[in-house]
């Protein structure tokens, strides 16, 4: 009987001792930690609990010591954004959220330029959009200094400058007159992007065939073909070479070679002889022999 | 339970019995195309000769189609063969005869001109070719004359040619998100408009690959209801020209079977353009075009293969236009012989009868392919 009374008073104490343990433990969690710094959690209570702590793409699990300074080295979590920290005790759990900032310097930038071919002349027709990212590939919302540069092979250069809002910026430029091969930067402090736009050559301007006999037959060859800023149209490009005569009618698309293009084709006499490019129309030869 | 099992039997016997007829007696059609005899019974008419021979080169019984040849000494077997089909691979290397008609013309005793129709199954569709056959009585049963058409003989030889080419290199798999990868061709609708056709609405129009590199093309288009829902939406398929190089502007059909113009609120056009390796040659001129007016209206003319590769196959589409420069209609011909280089073949492109009589002018393109790579 008075072992049995022992145990009973003993159950009951603990019963009684239990909730008072696990009204005195806590966590201190700071408010933000900057990524890949170190930081610590202060725990107060005593005996043995499991510390979680849960972000975007990572999740720790430390056993700890209540009553002890739980201390996370560099490079612990660096994820930017809102954590969820859980102590769970034997009898309680406790649960906080605190953030993982970005590393407000820049180490990164991801620059998206568009398009990579243009044709030369046109306002506003390149666009750079830039995101700047720290060393663990989290966007830098806080406003950050960024330069765009565009240079063409001639030496012109056209530059913006201005702040990022909510971790991008972008710009837009014009292509310049001269066919070429463009450098478009992106720079934020040391750090630097470049890309490549390609300024192609526009419609051709004033297309011009000559017509003369080539034994039997009608050579047909054109000028050089230029674009209406003076640039040599690329070669490949279609020119639509049509014969029309008494009854008939005859069609060649050629492409250009070394900046001309030219055909043979039957001699008709009284025929005439039109010359395209797309939606451009060359002069007509009226052909007497 | 019973009646079942006895449906059952009935069937099975019926079905015996039939496999048994058909394999005794078999109709005259059937035992045509599986090669034992022709539907003809003899060649005891000039018509029956022509019908006899359709058997025997829809069976592909060469040997016997030549052995009952007239002017068989005149040329050989392999030749009769390359004449019906081809002599460098082309479409019909890789077709059958569909179906054949015979059509007498003229007929006396001893000789007759019968005019041979023969309907070729290709992979792109029904490639019809009209033969007119003389037909002479050899004792008591007749022979035909078949009108050679020996192959243009292409001297060996080398031809230089400095022809472009494009290539493609797309972004690997190691670049980030935001690198910049190569710019999809610029293509523009420079032409559309909607008729309506008794089987429905066709959408006419042209397409221009306004940049500088080669570009496949397609365009697609959704018919949308007054209350701006979707009726139909369709592709443009063959009727165009897959491939533009810069500048070059392609005509393109899109039909829509079993839909009233009156239903359509409005057109959305989705061209589609991507970048494509490719080359600039050959260069195929059209010569000698005509326009022939109705009855019969068709576009007929030459191509001439200006390079030195030979195309396999040439597909020709014509764009038809009114007096005021509007596409009235899109035509198409794949031709069935093989462009040998400076070998002129003609084409002829059938137009519609209505519209023949609207039509002022017309623009053609080739798309070709090649065995050895496609254009």
């Amino acid at each position: 009987m008075r072992i049995r009374g022992l145990l009973l008073i003993c159950v009951i104490a603990a019963a009684m001792i239990r909730p008072v343990l696990s009204q005195g433990t806590s966590m201190s969690l700071p408010t933000a930690v900057e990524a890949g710094k170190a930081f610590s959690i202060p725990l107060t209570g005593s005996g043995k609990a499991t510390l979680y702590i849960i972000g975007l793409g990572q999740v720790l699990k430390q056993d700890v010591q209540l009553g002890q300074i739980k201390s996370f080295p560099a490079g612990s979590l660096y994820n930017a954004g809102r954590y969820l920290a859980v102590l769970a005790g034997d009898f309680s759990t406790q649960s906080g959220e605190f953030d993982i900032l970005p590393v407000n310097r820049p180490a990164d930038l991801s620059f998206s330029a568009r398009p990579s071919r243009l044709p030369v002349g046109l306002h506003d027709g390149i666009t750079g959009a830039v995101y700047v990212f720290d060393a663990y590939q989290n966007l830098i919302t806080t406003p950050t200094h960024i330069s765009f540069e565009l240079s063409s092979p001639a030496g012109t250069t056209q530059k913006r400058t201005m702040e990022s809002r909510d971790g991008s910026a972008w710009t837009s430029m014009d292509s310049t007159g001269q066919q070429g091969v463009d450098k478009f930067v992106a720079r934020v402090g040391e750090i630097s992007s470049n890309r490549i736009v390609r300024q192609v050559p526009g419609d051709p301007c004033g297309l011009k065939m000559i017509a003369h006999l080539s034994g039997q037959k009608l050579l047909l060859v054109t000028d050089p073909v230029l674009d209406c800023n003076g640039n040599a149209v690329s070669d490949g490009t279609i020119v639509s070479f049509t014969e029309s005569f008494a009854g008939g009618q005859s069609t060649v698309d050629v492409p250009l070679k070394h900046g001309v293009a030219e055909v043979e084709l039957a001699n008709h006499n009284g025929a005439t002889i039109s010359v395209a490019s797309g939606i451009v129309l060359g002069n007509q030869i009226h052909w007497k022999n | 339970m019973k009646s079942g099992h006895l449906l059952a039997v009935l069937l099975a016997a019926a079905t015996i019995a039939f496999v048994l007829i058909g394999t005794v007696w078999p109709a005259p059609s059937a035992a045509a195309y599986a090669g034992a005899k022709s539907m003809m019974a003899s060649s005891s008419t000039a018509e029956a000769a022509v019908g006899i021979l359709g058997d025997e080169i829809r069976g592909q019984a060469w040997e016997k189609a030549y052995s009952s040849l007239a002017n068989k000494a005149q040329f050989t077997e392999p030749e009769f063969v390359h004449d019906l089909t081809g002599y460098y691979p082309s479409l019909l290397t890789y077709s059958t005869l569909g179906s054949f008609e015979v059509r007498p013309l003229h007929a006396s005793t001893n000789d007759a001109d019968v005019q041979l129709t023969l309907h070729w199954a290709t992979v792109v569709g029904s490639s019809s070719n009209t033969r007119n056959l003389h037909v002479i009585k050899n004792g008591d049963h007749w022979e035909v004359e078949w009108p050679i058409v020996k192959a243009s003989t292409l001297a060996p030889q080398v031809i230089p040619v400095t022809y472009l080419r494009w290539d493609v290199v797309y972004r690997g798999p190691g670049d980030d998100w935001g690198a910049q990868d190569v710019e999809a061709p610029h293509v523009r609708i420079v032409d559309m408009h909607p008729v309506e056709r008794a089987d429905g609405v066709v959408i006419l129009g042209e397409l221009l690959n306004e940049d500088v590199v080669p570009a496949y093309v397609s365009v697609t288009a959704t018919l949308l209801s007054k209350s701006q829902s979707p009726i139909a939406t369709e592709g443009s398929f063959d009727r165009i020209s897959h491939l533009l190089l810069p500048k070059q502007v392609t005509p393109f059909l899109i039909r829509f079977p079993n839909v009233a113009l009156s239903d359509v609120g409005s057109i959305r056009m989705t061209p589609l353009s991507e970048l494509i390796a490719a080359s600039a040659d050959p260069v195929i001129a059209i010569d000698n075009e005509q326009l022939h007016p109705a009855p019969g209206a068709s576009l007929t003319g030459q191509l001439n293969n200006q390079g030195g590769q030979i195309v396999n196959v040439a597909h020709v589409l014509g764009t038809f236009y009114d007096k005021t420069g509007n596409v009235v209609w899109v035509a198409d011909q794949y031709v069935n012989q093989a462009l040998l280089p400076r070998t002129p073949i003609p084409f002829d492109i059938h137009i519609p009868e209505d519209l023949a009589r609207s039509i002022s002018s017309q623009r053609t393109v080739i798309a070709t392919y090649s065995f050895e790579g496609s254009q």
